[in-house]
C-alpha cells in the first residue's frame, strides 16, 4: 500500500483488521484505518454500524477480539498517551452531584494538570463552550445540551493532540451546533487531529477533511471532501431512445462516467468531473441522433454519497 | 499514587455530597445517645445487692448488644455504600470519561476501595469508640480485647467491600446486592446452626456452620470478636453473642485471604472487561 507508506511517518491513528465480536454478534468486522496528524476525520455510518465500538476500541474502553491498533504510536488506552487525548463520549454522563467547575477540576486532576494550570484552563474551556456563568451550578440542574457542552469542555481541557467526539451535537440546539462547528475549525487551525463520529451529514460536510463510510463494522469507502467540492457533478439526462450509438458516444467522453441507464424511461445518469463538460454532453447526445428532453446537473452532497455507499435499504434503521 | 488519591478523594466527596455521611453521622450520634442514656439508667438504677461479678456480666452484655448493632450497621453500610459504585458507573457510562484519562483501571478500583475502607473504618471507630467511652465513663468498665474486636469488625467490612467490588465488575447493582445479602444470610443462619449444634454436641451441624463461614466469613469474624471481648465465663451462657464454638485465628487469616483474593479478582476482571 504505497499511500499508507507515505503517511506512515505521522499517523495518529493506524489500525489493521480491528475486530470486535460479542458472542455471536459481530460489532466491528474489519476496521482498517489511517488518520494522519492534523486531519479532521469523519466517521459515518447508520446506527449499529459499529462506530461507537470502533471509537471505544481506539480509546482502550473495549478490548478488540483481534487485529491491531496504534493511537499516537501506542497501544490504545495506554495511560501515558491518554494525557494527550480528549474524548467526548456518546453518552455524556458525568458525576451529576458535582458542580460544573468541580467536574472539570476532577478531570484536570486526572489529566495530571497542576492546580494553577487547571484553574486557568478551566476558565478558558468554560468560556469556549459558553458556560462561564454556570461554573458553580450543580450538574443536576443542567439541560442535556449544557451537559454535552460541559462534556466538550472536559474533552478539550488538556489541550489534546487528538480529540474523539462521539456524536458531539446530538443534544445541541442550532447555537450549540454552530459553536461545535467553530470549535472544530479552531482545533483544525491549531493542528489538532479530530475523530468525529456523527450521522449529521451536513455537519460532517462542513467540517471534515476526509470521511470514512462504515457499515456492518467494515470501512466501505473513504473520500476526501475537497474532491467532493472540487466540481464533480451528477447529471441526469432524459432522451427519447437509448441507442447503442448514444451509449458508446457517452462512454467515450472524457472525465465522464456513465452511472445508470434505464432504456424504458430513457433516463441516464452521468458523473461528470467539471461543469464545462455539460454543453459537450448535450452536443454528443444530439449528434448521436437522439432527442434530448432534459439535462439536469446536480452538485453532489455528502448525503447522496452516503446513500449510494451505504445503500438505501438501511434508511429505515 | 496521586491518581489513586484523586479517586479516593472523589469517593469521599461523593459520599459527603450525596448526604450519606451526614445521615450516617446523625443516626450514629442518635444511636450513641440512646445507648448512653439506656446504659446510664440501668447503671444508676442497679440494685445495690447485685454483686460485682453480676454487674460486670450485665455491663458486658449491654456492651456486646451495642457492638452487635454496630456490627450489623457495618455490614449494611459496607454493602450499601459500595454495591453500586462499579456497576452503576458502568451502566450510567460515567466511567467512560474517567477511564479515558491517563489513569489505569486498577488505580480506579484501588482508589474506590481505599475510600470506602477508610470511610467505614472512621465510622466504625466513632461508633465503637463511643460505646466503649460510655461504658468506661458511666460504669468504669472495660471489656477485654476491645481493639482486636474493633479491628475484626473492620475486617468484616473489608471482606464485604472487596466482594462487592468483584461482583460489581460482573453483575448489575441489584444482583450484586441480592448476592451479598443472601451470602450474609447464609453465613448468619450457618453460624446459629453451628452454635446450637455445638451446644447439643452435633458435629454435623458444626460443620455446616464452618462451610457457610468459608463461603462468607463475615459472621464468623463477628463471633470471633464477640468471643474475644467477653470474659471467658460468659461465653458459656447462651446469649446471641456467646461462642459455644468460637471461630479460630485460622478463620481470621482465611477472611484476610478471602478479601485479598476477591480484590485481586476484581482488579483482574475490571482490567479486562469492556466498558
Amino acid at each position: 500500500m504505497p499511500q499508507s507508506a507515505v503517511c506512515m511517518t505521522d499517523l495518529v491513528i493506524d489500525t489493521r483488521a480491528l475486530r470486535k465480536v460479542y458472542g455471536r454478534k459481530t460489532a466491528v468486522a474489519d476496521l482498517t484505518l489511517q488518520v494522519p496528524r492534523g486531519e479532521v476525520f469523519g466517521f459515518l455510518g447508520p446506527n449499529g454500524a459499529g462506530k461507537s465500538t470502533s471509537v471505544k476500541m481506539l480509546l482502550g474502553l473495549v478490548i478488540p477480539s483481534s487485529g491491531s491498533a496504534r493511537v499516537l504510536g501506542a497501544e490504545p488506552g495506554a495511560a501515558a498517551v491518554m494525557a494527550r487525548i480528549g474524548f467526548l463520549p456518546e453518552h455524556f454522563r458525568f458525576h451529576e452531584w458535582m458542580r460544573a467547575g468541580e467536574l472539570l477540576d476532577l478531570h484536570g486532576r486526572l489529566y495530571g494538570m497542576p492546580s494553577d494550570a487547571r484553574r486557568r484552563r478551566i476558565s478558558d474551556v468554560l468560556e469556549l463552550v459558553g458556560l462561564t456563568e454556570h461554573t458553580r451550578r450543580p450538574l443536576t440542574d443542567f439541560s442535556k445540551g449544557m451537559l454535552q457542552r460541559i462534556g466538550l469542555a472536559q474533552a478539550l481541557l488538556n489541550d489534546p493532540e487528538l480529540v474523539f467526539l462521539d456524536e458531539p451535537t446530538s443534544a445541541l440546539d442550532p447555537f450549540g451546533r454552530i459553536l461545535v462547528r467553530s470549535l472544530l475549525h479552531d482545533l483544525k487551525s491549531r493542528g489538532t487531529t479530530v475523530f468525529l463520529n456523527s450521522h449529521l451529514l451536513g455537519e460532517v460536510e462542513a467540517t471534515c477533511d476526509r470521511v470514512a463510510f462504515i457499515k456492518e463494522g467494515r470501512v466501505l469507502q473513504t473520500i476526501v471532501l475537497r474532491d467532493l467540492h472540487a466540481g464533480k457533478l451528477r447529471v441526469e439526462l432524459r432522451v427519447d431512445a437509448m441507442t447503442p450509438a448514444l451509449h458508446s458516444a457517452l462512454s467515450a467522453l472524457p472525465a465522464t462516467e456513465l452511472l445508470t441507464a434505464e432504456p424504458e424511461s430513457g433516463l441516464l445518469q452521468l458523473m461528470v468531473a467539471d461543469e464545462e463538460l455539460l454543453p459537450e454532453i448535450a452536443a454528443t447526445v444530439l449528434a448521436s441522433g437522439a432527442r434530448l428532453y432534459a439535462l439536469t446537473p446536480q452538485r453532489l452532497t455528502l448525503e447522496q454519497i452516503f446513500l449510494d455507499v451505504i445503500g438505501r435499504e438501511d434508511s429505515g434503521q | 499514587m496521586s491518581h489513586i488519591a484523586t479517586i479516593t478523594w472523589l469517593t469521599f466527596h461523593e459520599a459527603w455530597r450525596r448526604r450519606m455521611v451526614l445521615l450516617a453521622l446523625i443516626l450514629g450520634v442518635l444511636f450513641l445517645v440512646i445507648f448512653g442514656v439506656g446504659f446510664t439508667l440501668i447503671v444508676t438504677n442497679l440494685n445495690p445487692r447485685v454483686g460485682v461479678i453480676e454487674r460486670r456480666y450485665g455491663f458486658n452484655l449491654l456492651l456486646m448488644a451495642g457492638f452487635y448493632v454496630v456490627h450489623f450497621l457495618t455490614v449494611m453500610l459496607a454493602i450499601f455504600a459500595s454495591v453500586d459504585t462499579i456497576s452503576g458507573e458502568i451502566t450510567s457510562h460515567t466511567i467512560q470519561a474517567i477511564i479515558t484519562k491517563p489513569i489505569r483501571r486498577w488505580q480506579v478500583l484501588i482508589g474506590k476501595w481505599l475510600g470506602y475502607a477508610a470511610m467505614i473504618g472512621i465510622y466504625l471507630g466513632l461508633l465503637t469508640g463511643g460505646i466503649l467511652a460510655v461504658v468506661a465513663l458511666v460504669a468504669d468498665y472495660q471489656p477485654p480485647n476491645a481493639l482486636a474486636g474493633v479491628v475484626l469488625l473492620w475486617l468484616e467490612a473489608l471482606v464485604l467491600l472487596s466482594l462487592s467490588l468483584l461482583a460489581g465488575t460482573r453483575l448489575s447493582t441489584l444482583s450484586n446486592g441480592v448476592l451479598l445479602f443472601m451470602l450474609y444470610g447464609l453465613a448468619f443462619i450457618g453460624a446459629w446452626v453451628e452454635q446450637i449444634g455445638s451446644l447439643l454436641e452435633s458435629p454435623a451441624a458444626v460443620n455446616i456452620g464452618i462451610i457457610t463461614s468459608l463461603l462468607m466469613p463475615v459472621e464468623a469474624l463477628w463471633r470471633r470478636a464477640a468471643y474475644l471481648m467477653q470474659p471467658p465465663v460468659m461465653t458459656a451462657i447462651p446469649t446471641p453473642f456467646s461462642g459455644a464454638s468460637p471461630p479460630s485465628t485460622a478463620m481470621v487469616v482465611y477472611a484476610l485471604l478471602y478479601a485479598a483474593l476477591a480484590l485481586g479478582l476484581a482488579l483482574r476482571r475490571f482490567g479486562r472487561r469492556d466498558l
